[in-house]
C-alpha cells in the first residue's frame, strides 16, 4: 500500500517557481510539462516582473500610500488546530514526521472509508467564535469542495459552505505605538471548520513529485475579515492578533513557520472618495507577519503606481506571490473566471448541533482573553508599551498575573518583568515557562525588597540566582547571609570603625569637602557587605560626620 | 443472545421436524416447479440452522460442509458466472478447520459457523481483492474489512467469495460488469437483476447459503425477485456503511440475501447495529429477529389477524406487467386469508420518486467517484501532464455506465443548475418522506411489487438506459425515504424453462425490521404451491 503511495507525478523541469505547485485552488494546475504551456507561462510572467522591479526602487520611496488613494485589505487566515488526531480518523498529526508515517484508510480516502468527525474541533470552532464575537450557527452543516489535485486523497475537501459555524464578528487591536498606537476593531466575515489537504514533495530534478498525506485530514478553521485593513501595519496586527487569540484559547500553536497559522491577503487600492473597489489581487506564501506587512506595502505601491499613471487595467485579479529574497510580489497564476467546487452537503456526516448549554459551557471556560486583559492591565495604571509587552505573550500574562496574586504590586513586577527578567530571557534564548524563576519567588522577592529585609542592590543579585538556578529567597537570603542591616547599633559600629580608620577623609570633610560623604558611605557599605541599610546607613553617618565639627 | 434463541424449544421443534434437511436438500428439490404444483410443498427451511444443527450434533464437520458446499458452487459457476474472485479452497478449509478445533473444545462456534457467505464486491475484503465490477479498481485488495464482513467473520461466518455486480452499483442487470455477466438461474439467458446480481444469483443457485449485497435505489430488492430469493434492505443507518465503496452516500445500504426469511434475518443480525466508524450509523438496538419467528406448527389459524396492509394503488398501475399484478393481488389474497386487512393506498409522490433519485444518486456519485484518480491506487496511465493522468486513468478504468451518471451528476451539482436539480429533488424526497411516514400510520405495512416485471432478457435493455431505469420505480422511493423493506418470492409469471419468480415487496417503519421479518416469516411458510428452487439446483446432486 505505501510503495502505491509515490507513484510519480511528472511535472516540468523548466518550472519557475517551484512553490507554486504548493498551492492548488481554481482549477489551475500548475504541474504541466506541456512545452508551449509553459512558455506561454513565462510570456506572461515577463512584463509583470519588468512592472514589478520597476516599482521595487520606486516603491521604497513611498514609504506610506499616497494620500489620494486608499487601500482596501481582507485576510484569510487557516488555523491548524492541535487537536491529538486528525479530523475524521484517528491519525495522530505533528509537523515534519516521515513522509505517509502518520496516515490511515480514512485519510488516504481509500474506498469505503468514512469520516468520523473528532468533536474536538467542534469545541475549538465554538471557542474561537465566541472569542472573536461572533454569531453561531446553532445548526450547521458540513460540505464538499470537489476539486481534483494529487494532495486531494478524496477528490473533495470537506469544508463548510453557505453554513459556516460562526459569522459575523469582530476582533479588536492594538496598534504598538512604534506605529502610531490606536486602537481598531475588525470585523470578522465568518469562521468556519475544514480538512487540511496533504502536501506535495517535488524532486530536485523536477522530474517527479511524491504525495505525503500527512497532513491531510488535519483540522483548520478558516477565519475570513471583512476588508477593513488599511495598510500592512493593521494587517499583520490583526493576524498578530488572532495568533494570539489561538494561543490563549490553546486550540492552536499558532506557528506561521510550520503552516499552523496561514495568512491570504486581498488587496486592492481606490482613489479617495471613490466607493467602487478596485480590483483585487490575493497574495500568497506569508510566513511570517512583517512579510503580511511588507508584501502588503509593497502590493499597495506597485498598484497605486500603476493607477497614478493612468495604467489601472494592468492590475488584474491574479494570486500573487511574495518573494522574500527580493522583497517584491510576483504574479504565480491570473484567474480564469470563477472556480465551480461544486459544493454538496457532506452525506457522510451528520448535522452539527448545538445547545444552549453547550455553548454557554464553552463560553463559561473561556480565558481571560487578550483584549480583555490588555484594558485590565491599562486599567492598573501600566503604560501601553508595558501593557502590550506583557499581554502580548500568553505565558508572560500568566507569569504577570500569578505575581500579582501572590499581593506584588503591578507596577513593580511590570518592571522587574520587563527590565531583568526580559533582558535575561532575551541573553539565555530562554521562554518565560524556562526560567527556573517562579511567581512566588518574584513576589516574595519584591515584598522582601519593599519590607526591607534586603536591599534592592542584592534584590538583583538574588534575581538572577533565582532566574538561573531557581531556589527560594528565604534560602539565598539565608545561605548567603543577605538579610540587611537596620540595626542602627551595629551601623553606628560600623560608621564609627570607618571614621576612626580615616582620619585623614574626616578632617577634609569637616573642612568642607562634603562630597567625601559619598566615600564614607562606600566605606560603610564595603564594611557590611553590602548589606546595610541605605537609608539608615546615611541618617547615622551624617549625624557622626556632622555632631563632631 | 443469539444462541438462546436458536436453542428455544420452538426452534428445536422445527428442526426435528425436518432433522435431515440440510442433507436431503437434493431429494426436496427434484420436484419439478410449474406455476401450479400438484402438490403442497413443505416451507422453506432456514439453512443456517441446519447447518448450526448438523455442526454441533457432529453430525458434519464445517470442513466436510465446506467441500460439499463448494462443489456446488463450482459446478453452477461455470454457466452462471456469479463470483469475480473465489478464494482457494485451501484458504477456506482453514477457517473450516478453525471452526471444527471450536467444536471439538466443546466452543460454540458463532451463529454463522460453517456458513458459506457470498460478499458483493463493491464491500471491502482484506483477503480478496475488492473491485466494485470496475476496470478501475481491477486487482485492487482492501487493507480493512469492511464492519459488516468483519461482524460476520467473528460470528463463524466463511466468505466464499465477491460477487459481480453493475459497475460500482451502476445498473439493474449486471451487465455493466467490467468483468462479466451473470446468468439468472431460473434461465441462463435473463439477467439476475442488478446492481447485486451476483449476490442474488449465487443464493438462488445455493452457491453460498446467504450474501450481503447493497442497496442504493432497489440494488437488493430488485435482483432478489428475479433470481427468486429474500432480500432486504435494511433502515438507512442500521447496517454500517463502513467499507462499502460509496455510490450514493444517502441512499446506500448493506442488505441481506437468503433463502428464507429466517436466514435473511439472522444474517442481518449478524450486521445490524452501531458501528463508531461510520457516523450515519444508527444507535438504535438491534432486536432478536429470531425470537419473532413463530414455527409454522405453532401458527394459530388467523396468525396476522389485525395487520393493517396497505397496497400501494401506484405500483400496480400501467406499464407493470400483468402477470407481476395477478401475483401481487394473490399475495394480497394470501394476505387477508392470513388476518390482515389489506386497503389500497395511495402515494401520490410515488412518481416523482424516480426523477428526484436518479439526480441525488448521481450527483453523490459524482462526487464519491473523484478518488478513484490513478494517483494512490488502482489503474494509473501514463501521461505527461496531470490533467492527462486524469483523464485517461479515469477514461479507461470507468464504463460507459458510470461515465454517464458521473457526467449528469457533475452538470446536477454545476453552479446555476444546483436549484434546479439538486435542492429541489431534495425537497421532493422530503414530500416522499412525509408520504411514507402518513402512509405507515394508516398501516402496519405497505406491498408493492418489487419490480414492474420478471427477470428480461441479457441485453433486451442494455442500449435503453431510460428503460431500465424506469425498472426501478419499485424501489427507489424506498431508499430515498430511509425505509426498510423485505423482498420475497411470492408467486411466478410465465417465462424460462420453469417460470420465473415474482418479487413481493413488504415496506415497513424505519428500524421496523422485526416485524417485517415476523410477517414475512409467516407468509413465507403458509404459502402453498409455490417453491422457489431453481432448475439448476435441481440438475445439480452434490449431495
Amino acid at each position: 500500500m505505501a510503495s502505491s503511495i509515490f507513484r510519480s507525478l511528472q511535472v516540468h523541469p523548466f518550472m519557475l517557481y517551484p512553490t507554486t505547485f504548493l498551492r492548488r485552488r481554481n482549477g489551475v494546475f500548475h504541474l504541466t510539462t506541456k512545452a508551449t504551456q509553459s512558455q506561454t507561462d513565462t510570456q506572461q510572467r515577463q512584463p509583470q516582473t519588468k512592472v514589478s522591479s520597476s516599482n521595487s526602487t520606486q516603491s521604497k520611496k513611498l514609504d506610506k500610500i499616497p494620500k489620494d488613494y486608499e487601500a482596501i485589505i481582507g485576510i484569510e487566515t487557516h488555523v491548524q488546530l492541535s487537536t491529538l488526531t486528525k479530523a475524521f480518523c484517528g491519525c495522530p498529526y505533528s509537523y515534519g514526521s516521515s513522509p505517509n508515517s502518520s496516515i490511515c484508510p480514512i485519510c488516504m480516502g481509500l474506498p469505503g472509508a468514512l469520516p468520523v468527525l473528532n468533536s474536538k474541533i467542534i469545541d475549538f470552532a465554538v471557542k474561537l467564535g465566541l472569542a472573536l464575537n461572533c454569531n453561531l450557527a446553532f445548526k450547521s452543516k458540513f460540505d464538499r469542495k470537489q476539486y481534483f489535485y494529487p494532495d486531494l486523497p478524496k477528490g473533495y475537501q470537506i469544508s463548510q459552505f453557505d453554513v459556516p459555524i460562526a459569522t459575523a464578528g469582530f476582533l479588536d487591536v492594538d496598534i504598538p505605538v512604534e506605529f502610531g498606537g490606536g486602537h481598531k476593531r475588525f470585523g470578522i466575515t465568518r469562521v468556519h471548520m475544514e480538512e487540511d489537504a496533504g502536501k506535495l514533495l517535488h524532486a530536485e530534478n523536477g522530474n517527479y513529485s511524491q504525495v505525503d498525506l500527512n497532513r491531510a485530514g488535519v483540522p483548520l478553521l478558516e477565519i475570513v475579515s471583512e476588508p477593513d485593513m488599511r495598510n500592512g501595519i493593521e494587517a499583520a496586527e490583526y493576524a498578530a492578533e488572532l495568533q494570539r487569540l489561538v494561543r490563549y484559547l490553546g486550540v492552536s500553536n499558532g506557528n506561521m513557520q510550520e503552516g499552523s497559522l496561514r495568512c491570504d491577503v486581498n488587496v486592492s487600492i481606490r482613489p479617495i472618495g471613490q466607493s467602487k473597489f478596485g480590483t483585487k489581487v490575493e497574495i500568497k506564501n506569508l510566513n511570517s507577519f512583517s512579510s503580511v506587512s511588507r508584501a502588503i506595502d509593497f502590493e499597495i505601491s506597485r498598484q497605486v503606481q500603476l493607477h497614478s499613471q493612468g495604467q489601472e487595467d494592468q492590475i488584474v485579479q491574479e494570486t500573487r506571490l511574495w518573494e522574500e529574497g527580493s522583497q517584491r510580489t510576483i504574479t504565480m497564476r491570473k484567474k480564469e473566471g470563477l472556480a465551480d467546487y461544486r459544493y454538496f452537503p457532506e452525506p457522510d456526516l451528520p448535522a452539527v448541533i448545538l445547545s444552549q448549554e453547550y455553548v454557554d459551557g464553552i463560553k463559561n471556560s473561556l480565558p481571560e482573553l487578550p483584549e480583555i486583559k490588555r484594558r485590565r492591565y491599562e486599567q492598573m495604571g501600566l503604560s501601553m508599551q508595558d501593557v502590550l509587552f506583557l499581554a502580548n505573550d500568553k505565558n508572560i500574562a500568566e507569569f504577570f498575573d500569578a505575581t500579582l496574586a501572590k499581593g506584588a504590586d503591578s507596577k513593580l513586577v511590570a518592571n522587574w518583568i520587563m527590565s531583568d527578567i526580559a533582558a535575561f530571557m532575551k541573553n539565555e534564548k530562554l521562554t518565560i515557562n524556562e526560567i527556573k524563576l517562579t511567581p512566588e519567588e518574584l513576589s516574595e522577592l519584591i515584598a522582601s525588597i519593599k519590607g526591607g529585609t534586603i536591599s534592592g542592590k542584592i534584590g538583583k543579585e538574588i534575581l538572577f540566582e533565582l532566574l538561573a538556578k531557581g531556589g527560594t529567597v528565604k534560602e539565598l537570603i539565608q545561605k548567603k547571609d543577605l538579610v540587611q542591616i537596620a540595626d542602627p547599633v551595629e551601623i553606628e559600629k560600623m560608621v564609627d570603625k570607618v571614621i576612626v580608620e580615616n582620619p585623614k577623609q574626616v578632617e577634609q570633610y569637616r573642612g568642607g569637602k562634603t562630597k567625601l560623604q559619598g566615600f564614607f558611605a562606600g566605606q560603610v557599605m564595603k564594611l557590611s557587605k553590602g548589606k546595610a541599610n541605605p537609608g539608615l546607613l546615611n541618617k547615622i553617618l551624617l549625624e557622626k560626620l556632622n555632631s563632631k565639627s | 443472545m443469539l444462541l438462546s434463541t436458536l436453542q428455544t424449544p420452538r426452534s428445536l421443534s422445527r428442526l426435528t421436524r425436518h432433522p435431515h434437511s440440510f442433507t436431503s436438500r437434493a431429494s426436496l428439490t427434484h420436484q419439478t416447479q410449474t406455476l401450479t404444483p400438484s402438490s403442497p410443498s413443505p416451507p422453506p427451511q432456514s439453512e443456517i440452522l441446519s447447518i448450526r444443527h448438523a455442526l454441533l450434533s457432529r453430525r458434519a464437520s464445517a470442513a466436510d460442509l465446506v467441500l460439499s458446499q463448494l462443489a456446488r458452487l463450482r459446478l453452477a459457476e461455470p454457466r452462471l458466472r456469479s463470483f469475480l474472485h473465489l478464494p482457494d479452497d485451501d484458504a477456506l478449509l482453514a477457517h473450516a478447520r478453525r471452526l471444527d478445533a471450536r467444536i471439538a473444545a466443546g466452543e460454540d462456534p458463532g451463529p454463522l459457523a460453517g456458513v458459506l457467505v457470498g460478499v458483493k464486491d463493491n464491500i471491502c475484503t482484506a483477503d480478496m481483492p475488492s473491485t466494485a465490477g470496475s476496470r478501475i479498481l481491477e486487482g485492487y485488495r482492501a487493507p480493512f474489512d469492511a464492519t459488516a464482513v468483519k461482524r460476520v467473520r467473528e460470528l463463524g461466518g466463511i466468505v466464499v467469495g465477491k460477487t459481480n455486480m453493475d459497475e460500482f452499483g451502476m445498473g439493474s442487470t449486471t451487465e455493466a460488469s467490467a468483468f462479466q455477466v451473470t446468468a439468472n438461474p431460473w434461465d441462463e439467458s435473463r439477467v439476475p437483476g442488478g446492481s447485486s446480481g451476483g449476490s442474488a444469483a449465487a443464493v438462488s443457485a445455493r452457491q453460498c447459503v446467504v450474501s450481503l449485497g447493497s442497496d442504493t435505489g432497489g440494488s437488493v430488492r430488485q435482483p432478489a425477485s428475479f433470481c427468486g430469493v429474500v432480500g432486504l434492505k435494511p433502515t438507512y443507518g442500521r447496517v454500517s456503511r463502513f467499507g462499502l465503496m460509496a455510490y450514493a452516500s444517502s441512499l446506500d445500504a448493506i442488505g441481506c440475501f437468503g433463502s428464507s426469511v429466517a436466514d435473511t434475518g439472522t444474517l442481518l443480525h449478524a450486521i445490524a447495529g452501531h458501528d463508531r466508524f461510520d457516523a450515519t450509523s444508527s444507535k438504535q438496538d438491534v432486536p432478536d429477529f429470531q425470537s419473532h419467528f413463530v414455527a409454522v406448527s405453532s401458527l394459530e389459524s388467523k396468525p396476522l389477524k389485525g395487520l393493517r396492509v396497505g397496497l400501494i394503488r401506484e405500483t400496480i398501475d400501467d406499464g407493470v406487467d400483468a402477470g407481476v399484478i395477478s401475483a401481487i393481488r394473490a399475495a394480497a389474497l394470501h394476505f387477508e386469508e392470513l388476518g390482515c386487512s389489506v386497503n389500497e393506498v395511495s402515494l401520490p409522490s410515488f412518481s416523482l420518486g424516480l426523477p428526484a433519485y436518479y439526480i441525488l444518486a448521481v450527483s453523490e456519485s459524482s462526487s464519491n467517484l473523484s478518488r478513484y484518480d490513478g494517483i494512490r491506487y488502482g489503474n494509473q496511465v501514463y501521461a505527461d501532464e496531470l490533467d492527462s493522468l486524469y483523464g485517461g486513468s479515469r477514461a479507461q478504468g470507468f464504463g460507459s455506465e458510470v461515465k454517464m451518471r458521473i457526467l449528469m451528476g457533475t452538470y446536477a451539482l454545476s453552479a446555476g443548475y444546483y436549484d434546479a436539480y439538486y435542492k429541489r429533488a431534495q425537497q421532493v424526497r422530503t414530500i416522499i418522506r412525509n408520504s411514507f411516514k402518513e402512509a405507515l400510520s394508516q398501516n402496519d405495512i405497505l406491498i408493492s411489487p418489487a419490480a414492474p416485471s420478471a427477470a428480461y432478457k441479457i441485453g433486451e435493455k442494455k442500449n435503453d438506459p431510460l428503460a431500465m431505469y424506469a425498472g426501478d420505480i419499485m424501489t427507489v422511493n424506498v431508499n430515498l425515504a430511509g425505509l426498510p423493506a423485505l423482498v420475497l418470492p411470492c408467486g411466478f409469471v410465465e417465462g424460462g424453462p420453469s417460470g420465473l419468480p415474482v418479487g413481493l415487496q413488504m415496506i415497513g417503519a424505519a428500524f421496523n425490521e422485526g416485524e417485517l421479518l415476523r410477517v414475512g416469516h409467516i407468509f413465507e411458510q403458509t404459502l402453498e404451491n409455490c417453491k422457489f428452487v431453481p432448475p439448476i439446483v435441481v440438475d445439480d446432486i452434490a449431495y
